[in-house]
């Protein structure tokens, strides 16, 4: 009787899942099969796989997606750690993600006039008398932009999975006469594992499609997978290569998540 | 459980608050009755006082909902579920769009203000005897420069753009037809060419230009380009007027050689439903001082002759918008290619931007 | 030693905090600029807040948007808390795994893919383009971040927490209402939180589905990209943002006085 109440409650779950992801997922997989002038064939497969643009594509993109998420690793888990010391740790995770509802072109366009030849960055540059520096449609700055965007949605998981660590582990650490240093390697990180690894999820997979920053601040120097789909549902129209790049991505996705699994036992181990 | 089932009520009064909110801002601009004009329409693409003035006038609401490219609009158009009555495609788009059986033809007889539009912009190879389309606004490609960083008037022809000097200093728009079509035509080549080996060869030589490209962008080139980031960009006349607007140091200009020539269409897509609401709206845009007025607002260049000597004559004088006949006749329009083609262009394209 | 260290600390937040904030300032600042563009500040002038209280279509975009990002929100954190049970609850391996890796399809897949097989997935409904459809959207693509966040949090919850529960005869209801929820309601609020954001900022999922004059605030400005954005948007954007401020702290003072404040686990 209970079992069946508790299976109800997942319903509306499972439709979701096969209405919006299963669908979908047929779809475009059904039309990967086809060129544009609906025949059945290989063609966009081998094409992605034989040609160098796309294989070079699909390098630049996994690159560039590891160094997003490397440096956005790097900012998130200090910042996140910090703020769970703070005394009104809610309040600052809550103006940590305020700066995600303001809309993504906007906050391109503000990065703009920051970065730009007479921009504040610029300005302040020269005031400390280092001069001027050629800032946008670098690789640098398309990273550290899309590193901007994407911290938020690292920190959270991270910040939530600290929040969740009891303060006896630390303590019994201590009294085990162990170091703060020791205290963080052999407790801490360990035990905040889950929600680095959904980070690294949330924030690597959707790197590998970014399209907008890339033409915004990185002035289309860098090609992605994203700029390609991007090109071939609204320029070629040719959705058969389109569903064939998310076919790619999706396929990488799963062996992100294969690679980040969880593998620990419940309850926590000590390492 | 009650905080959960309290906050959940608190969302839902939010919701009520806002849903009766944006019904009463629509009662207030008149959406939602019956004598209403569905516009598919660019962003901002339209001087909204004329629209009040329509609705004055006729009674007709228009009510406004925007695309961003030509393809996305093809796409809705094409999938249906939506009432659009009209759209504003590009001229190759009309094209595409009536091969494709998308479009539903115009009757002449209802149009009243078709005597207003000059000849140089009527009956085009993409909609011939304008069975299909009236023009909206049109304009050139070109380049933009900036006068404080480069020498005035120095240049004039696409080829100069490949001078070494002027190293890491250009923006393109990110477009594959008018960039490989501006290699075509300093090779003296068409831009609707079909040839492969022409096609490749305007590849190459892009190639050679790679090392001059400081980025290739859309709609941001204005943004950049008035803040003086780079001296030189290849862009569309109405995005050169907004930058020049915004910094007087800009100046456009469209090559002797030739150039392409770009139209933007009202056309009634098979959507539509309210015809007579259409051929109002149709007519009201066609009246020389609408269009006039329009055209002030937009600052795109306005193909109704009509209203072009309502405008002001700084406005008419300006030759980058208003080019004499012996620039015209060396423009050439987009013809819409086969579906082999387009992506052969785009791959080519793709390619040049990933040439290091 | 502890106070230095203590010190760096925050000025490492500082400066985090800063850079989130700084182009947001930005954009608030020139909101306040009486020229038309970001490029160069004119003089002070609020000609651009008077500009977008007197347009009534604009107004009416902010609230629909507002409108879909909270109830799909609502809807998704609903819909998503379940499913992190059920992945969570799934008794094999294999079926935990092919569970999460479905959940997570729609964030890897680029937004035009989504939105072109929803609007092909509509149409072949007859589902009608316009509110509905935007809604059913913005909840589908928003699931899978609210189950991301509570999963982590689920995974910390100790089994002999809801065995003791069982134990103590407290029914599944019961078990779920008072141990599980409580328990992983900062995973929750934070989906909720991040599925706003993923609704806020959606353009091209949006743009196909939508229709019949339904229109939210990034098809609005995506499409105006083409004529410049007015600093008419940045005006909306600065309310948006200090009004969203204003929301977060005075519900984060509300929820402190509350006397029946479940008791947080100290900090570390």
């Amino acid at each position: 009787m209970t079992k069946q109440r508790k299976a109800i409650l997942y319903v509306p779950y499972l439709l979701w899942l096969l209405l919006f992801v299963v669908a979908p997922m047929a779809l475009i997989f059904y039309y990967s099969f086809f060129n544009v002038e609906h025949q059945f064939t290989l063609a966009n497969y081998a094409k992605f796989f034989t040609s160098g643009t796309y294989l070079m594509m699909t390098v630049n993109s996994v690159w560039y997606a590891l160094l997003i998420t490397a440096i956005t690793l790097i900012v998130s888990y200090p910042t996140a750690w910090f703020i769970t010391k703070l005394k009104h740790r809610e309040l600052w995770i809550l103006l940590v993600i305020l700066p995600t509802w303001i809309n993504l072109l906007l906050k391109a366009y503000a990065f703009i006039g920051l970065f730009g030849r007479g921009g504040l960055v610029n300005s302040g540059l020269a005031a400390l008398g280092l001069g001027y520096h050629q800032l946008l449609f670098t690789n640098t700055s398309f990273i550290l932009v899309a590193a901007y965007i994407q911290i938020p949605f690292m920190i959270l998981p991270i910040y939530n999975s600290l929040t969740e660590i009891s303060d006896s582990y630390i303590k019994a650490s201590w009294d085990l006469g162990a170091t703060n240093r020791q205290t963080f390697w052999h407790v801490i990180w360990p035990l905040s594992m889950p929600g680095v690894k959904s980070g690294i999820q949330i924030v690597f997979i959707p790197s590998l499609s970014l399209f907008m920053i890339s033409r915004l601040i990185g002035g289309n120097k860098i090609i992605t997978l994203g700029t390609a789909v991007e090109e071939h549902f609204l320029t070629t129209m040719n959705w058969g290569m389109g569903s064939t790049i998310g076919v790619v991505l999706i396929i990488s996705m799963l062996i992100v998540m294969a690679a980040t699994r969880n593998r620990r036992r419940k309850g926590g181990t000590f390492k | 459980m009650k905080k959960i089932i309290s906050a959940l009520i608190l969302m839902l009064l939010i919701c009520l608050g806002l849903a009766y909110g944006s019904h009463q801002l629509q009662q207030a601009t008149g959406d939602g009755g019956d004598k209403v004009l569905n516009l598919y329409n660019w962003g901002d693409y339209i001087d909204p006082n004329l629209l009040t003035k329509f609705q004055k006038e006729t009674g007709y609401h228009v009510n406004v909902e925007t695309f961003d490219s030509n393809e996305a609009m093809y796409t809705k158009v094409k999938q249906g579920g939506t009432s659009y009555d009209l759209t504003i495609p590009s001229e190759y788009m009309v094209e595409k769009m009536r091969d494709d059986h998308l479009l539903i033809k115009l009757d002449h007889s209802k149009l009243t203000g078709f005597g207003n539009y000059g000849k140089d912009y009527l009956n085009k190879s993409f909609d011939p005897q304008n069975q299909y389309s009236l023009p909206y606004f049109w304009g050139t490609l070109g380049i933009i420069y900036n006068d404080q960083l480069i020498k005035k008037n120095s240049v004039t022809h696409w080829n100069q753009l490949w001078n070494p000097k002027y190293k890491d200093q250009i923006m393109l728009i990110d477009s594959a037809r008018d960039i490989m079509g501006l290699s075509l035509i300093s090779q003296g080549r068409s831009v609707n060419t079909t040839n492969s080996k022409e096609l490749v060869a305007a590849k190459d030589k892009l190639d050679r230009l790679s090392p001059n490209v400081k980025a290739i962008v859309a709609d941001e080139i204005k943004m950049y380009m008035a803040e003086g980031e780079a001296p030189l960009a290849v862009d569309w006349s109405g995005e050169a007027r907004e930058m020049m607007d915004q910094n007087p140091h800009l100046h456009y200009v469209v090559p002797k050689e030739g150039s392409n020539m770009w139209f933007d269409n009202l056309v009634i897509p098979k959507t539509a439903k309210h015809f007579k609401a259409i051929y109002a709206f149709l007519n009201f845009m066609s009246q020389p001082q609408n269009a006039a007025q329009n055209a002030e607002y937009i600052g795109y260049s306005t193909p109704n002759t009509a209203a072009y000597k309502l405008l002001p004559t700084s406005i008419r004088n300006d030759k980058a918008f208003y080019p004499p006949e012996s620039v015209i006749k060396h423009l050439q329009v987009y013809k819409n290619l086969s579906q082999a083609k387009v992506e052969e262009y785009n791959d080519l394209y793709l390619e040049f931007k990933m040439h290091k | 030693m502890k106070k230095s260290l203590l010190r760096w600390q925050n000025w490492f937040l500082i400066i985090v905090f800063v850079i989130l904030y700084a182009p947001i300032v930005f954009l608030i600042a020139y909101s306040f600029s009486s020229g038309t563009t970001m490029d160069h500040f004119g003089h002070l002038s609020g000609v651009h807040y008077i500009e977008l209280l007197s347009d009534k279509r604009m107004l009416a975009i902010f609230l629909d948007t507002i409108l879909i990002a909270i109830l799909s929100s609502t809807l998704a954190t609903i819909v998503g808390t379940l499913g992190a049970m059920a992945i969570h609850n799934a008794k094999h391996r294999q079926t935990k795994q092919t569970l999460l890796s479905f959940n997570s399809v729609l964030m890897v897949s680029p937004d035009v893919i989504i939105g072109a097989s929803f609007l092909i997935f509509f149409t072949a409904l007859r589902v009608p383009l316009g509110f509905w459809s935007v809604l059913l959207s913005h909840t589908a693509f928003e699931i899978p971040i609210v189950v991301l966040m509570i999963l982590p949090r689920l995974g910390e919850m100790s089994s002999s927490l809801i065995n003791a529960s069982a134990d103590l005869g407290a029914s599944n209801w019961q078990t779920m209402s008072q141990i599980i929820l409580p328990f992983i309601s900062p995973g929750i609020i934070a989906g909720f939180f991040m599925a706003i954001t993923y609704s806020l900022d959606d353009f091209a999922v949006t743009f196909f589905v939508t229709g019949n004059g339904f229109t939210t605030l990034s098809v609005e400005i995506y499409s105006r990209a083409r004529q410049g954005i007015s600093l008419e948007i940045n005006a909306l954007a600065g309310i948006m943002f200090i009004f969203s401020l204003i929301l977060v702290v005075v519900y984060y003072l509300i929820e402190n006085r509350k006397p029946t404040k479940p008791k947080r686990m100290g900090a570390l």
